[in-house]
């Protein structure tokens, strides 16, 4: 407990724009066969340091298997609204989830390079506490730490629907479930709000047999993944609205609510649209009547390609869908920044018309049937995949993994874990050409998450004025 | 007469102190107040939010006033339960002081019903039992003052009393978190929000201590 608010607290996003800039990234380094543990790395953002754009410490925990995926804060810029009586936690611990394990690391990063476990939660503590399994998006907010599971009970995560458990804040005792009316909500993946409007965005994937061990291309052809995104009254805890984009969007992930919390608005990216291969971008909104609406505002096309440079997965299909596995949004809630992992691409859209989004800038690296290069002349494995912004929106941060056994069908060929990052300046967005971080041979890398909070951490709850 | 005189003074003045220290204390609500005037995007949304907050506060005040005044027409009593007044506003001091785990309650109140929040708020936190002991002080020097009257009498003139404390205390604390609310609002933005914003738990449950042993004196001074 600190005496006055954490400093990397903010009221509004543009307070945040304006804090001062990060000085480390933490990143997700996975074992994709379980044969190391998996840990965290922290990465020095300072320019100018000797050290920069390496990685300066690692916490590698003792458990071998755990397959790191997502993770995020135990408190964050939510804890200024005095409702929810969390002031003066501090940002210093990462919750990080074991997606194959279940186990849960409590990570101090109070001083970056000393990083080190504080709290493990066994994944048996997991399941009987909550009765789900497979832990992977986390947010700070109103009751604690809320964290999305991909699996419910049982071997295979399918006895009962997966959802969402609610963690103590400063004890990370696992509370329970949160859902006391979950709907039609069957499936999971993402979710994020809007703390003072009440609401809650939640996104499907697939359940556990359809991804563990690699996408299933009959389920994915027979539309069986998810395709829906639920609307929640966020404290009664009950869903309100469940939206289906149509069966044909396969797998709605990344859920980005506007940043400013008067909007009413955000975003869903959809991995593929089975019909065409599209990639794919939902605007969602409340209309006046208080009705969830969406409409398709992106939509990206994917590259003919013979048929002899394809994975065999995509062989039949002569074609490279887009893939698009992440989005983030900046803080000012002007650029979407959408990662087509198939084609090599980083888009970045202009949204600050959510429903009219502009191609503003575009970076080509790695991708299926091209592996393009850095431009450092190093290689670049897969697709651009989890993308993380700076506060000012100056930076784009990405790795390049999507989830172990999903790389090795889509990019056979390929292995590594690399960290890159964009500039977004007076000359658009572009590559920086020195800031390149090649993960210890054997470890991929997955979500990024940047010292003192970033574009899909924190939670605002005054406006930016 | 005359000490009687400063006695009530200093404890109405007490009444108004203690308004004011909640009314700074941004855990009690004010910034909801800069919220909602910039969420509404409309100045007068936060005359609303503020008279919302006071409402909910004022109902947890005379909430917990409105009891003791029924109780102290056991005018044979009165020296026990002011004891014991006291003794129960150091209870929730030291709980206080040894819990400092906020109630998880509160945070699934919907953020528009700021009324009910701030009622829930100060029961938590013991806002209402702070002003028990200065509330019992004024009764009974008014009691010493009005003589021996019927029961009946006496607790009328106690409710009133209550009523009064309570309005008192409610206004003082929506003044001050009004004030600092408004000049966050027009001229100093959100930036001081955090700013202003200091970890008083401690310093809280040390008030409410002090509050009971001066209640537990007090009333064996024989005031």
């Amino acid at each position: 407990m600190n005496l006055r608010p954490d400093p990397t607290f903010h009221a509004s996003p543009k307070l945040a724009m304006e804090a001062p800039v990060e000085n480390y990234a933490f990143t997700v380094m996975l074992s994709p066969d379980g044969s190391q543990s998996d840990g965290i790395a922290v990465v020095d953002l300072k320019p100018g340091s000797d050290t920069y754009g390496q990685i300066v410490h690692q916490v590698i925990v003792p458990n071998k298997g755990d397959e790191f995926h997502h993770f995020g804060w135990n408190a964050c810029s939510s804890s200024l609204s005095p409702l929810t009586g969390h002031a003066f936690l501090e940002r210093r611990y990462l919750i990080v989830p074991g997606i194959r394990s279940s186990r849960i690391y409590i990570i101090d990063v109070k001083e970056p390079l000393k990083a080190k476990i504080h709290k493990t939660i066994e994944p048996e503590e997991l399941f009987a506490k909550t009765g789900y399994s497979r832990p992977h998006t986390i947010h700070c907010g109103p009751e604690g730490i809320y964290v999305s599971c991909l699996g419910g009970g049982g071997e295979d995560g399918t006895d009962g629907p997966p959802g969402i458990f609610i963690m103590d804040c400063e004890t990370f005792e696992i509370i329970g479930q949160y859902e006391m009316d979950r709907g039609k909500q069957d499936k999971h993946y993402d979710f994020w709000w809007n703390l003072p409007q009440d609401y809650m965005v939640s996104s499907e994937w697939g359940l556990p047999p359809q991804f563990e061990n690699g996408v299933v291309p009959e389920d994915l052809l027979s539309n069986k993944y998810g395709h829906s995104i639920h609307f929640w009254d966020l404290r009664a805890r009950k869903n309100i609205q469940t939206m289906d984009f149509g069966e044909n969007y396969q797998m709605a992930l990344e859920i980005r609510p506007a940043h400013d919390p008067t909007k009413s608005y955000g975003f869903c990216g959809v991995v593929v649209d089975t019909t065409n291969l599209q990639g794919a971008i939902f605007t969602w909104w409340r209309d006046d009547d208080g009705v969830w609406q969406s409409k398709k505002t992106i939509t990206i096309d994917p590259r003919p390609e013979k048929p002899e440079n394809l994975p065999p997965l995509l062989q039949g299909f002569e074609a490279v869908p887009p893939l698009v596995t992440d989005i983030d949004l900046s803080l000012d809630d002007k650029y979407l920044y959408v990662a087509c992992w198939g084609l090599g691409e980083m888009h970045q859209y202009d949204v600050s018309d959510p429903m009219n989004p502009v191609l503003a800038g575009k970076v080509e690296l790695g991708g299926i049937a091209k592996g393009e290069a850095h431009p450092n002349g190093k290689p670049f494995a897969y697709g651009p995949q989890m993308v993380e912004v700076s506060r000012d929106g100056k930076r784009v941060y990405w790795t390049n993994s999507l989830y172990s056994t999903w790389d090795d069908q889509f990019y056979p060929d390929d292995e590594g874990g690399q960290m890159v990052m964009a500039n977004n300046d007076e000359n658009g967005f572009h590559l920086d050409k020195d800031f390149y971080v090649d993960f210890p041979k054997g470890l991929r890398s997955h979500q990024i998450r940047l010292e003192g909070g970033d574009c899909s951490t924190d939670s605002f709850c005054y406006p930016s004025v | 007469m005359f000490g009687d005189m400063t006695t009530v003074t200093a404890l109405w003045w007490a009444v108004i102190f203690s308004g004011l220290y909640h009314g700074i204390n941004p855990g009690m609500g004010w910034p909801l107040a800069v919220s909602a005037a910039l969420m509404e995007r409309k100045h007068s949304a936060m005359p609303k939010a503020l008279a919302m907050l006071a409402a909910g506060h004022f109902l947890a005040m005379i909430g917990i006033l409105l009891p003791f005044s029924l109780m102290i027409f056991l005018v044979e009593w009165e020296m026990h339960i002011r004891v014991g007044a006291g003794l129960l506003v150091i209870a929730m001091g030291i709980y206080l002081l040894i819990n400092r785990r906020h109630p998880k309650i509160l945070a699934r109140i919907h953020p528009a019903r700021l009324a009910l929040w701030s009622f829930l708020a100060a029961m938590a936190h013991g806002a209402g039992l702070m002003l028990v002991p200065i509330f019992l002080g004024i009764c009974a020097v008014d009691a010493d003052d009005t003589g021996h009257l019927a029961a009946q009498t006496l607790m009328g003139s106690n409710v009133k009393t209550a009523f009064v404390v309570a309005l008192v205390h409610t206004a003082a604390m929506t003044v001050a978190g009004g004030v600092i609310a408004m000049v966050i609002y027009l001229w100093l933005g959100l930036k001081f929000l955090s700013k202003t914003w200091f970890n008083l738990d401690v310093v809280w449950a040390t008030s409410l201590v002090l509050v009971g042993v001066f209640g537990v004196s007090f009333a064996y001074l024989g005031h």
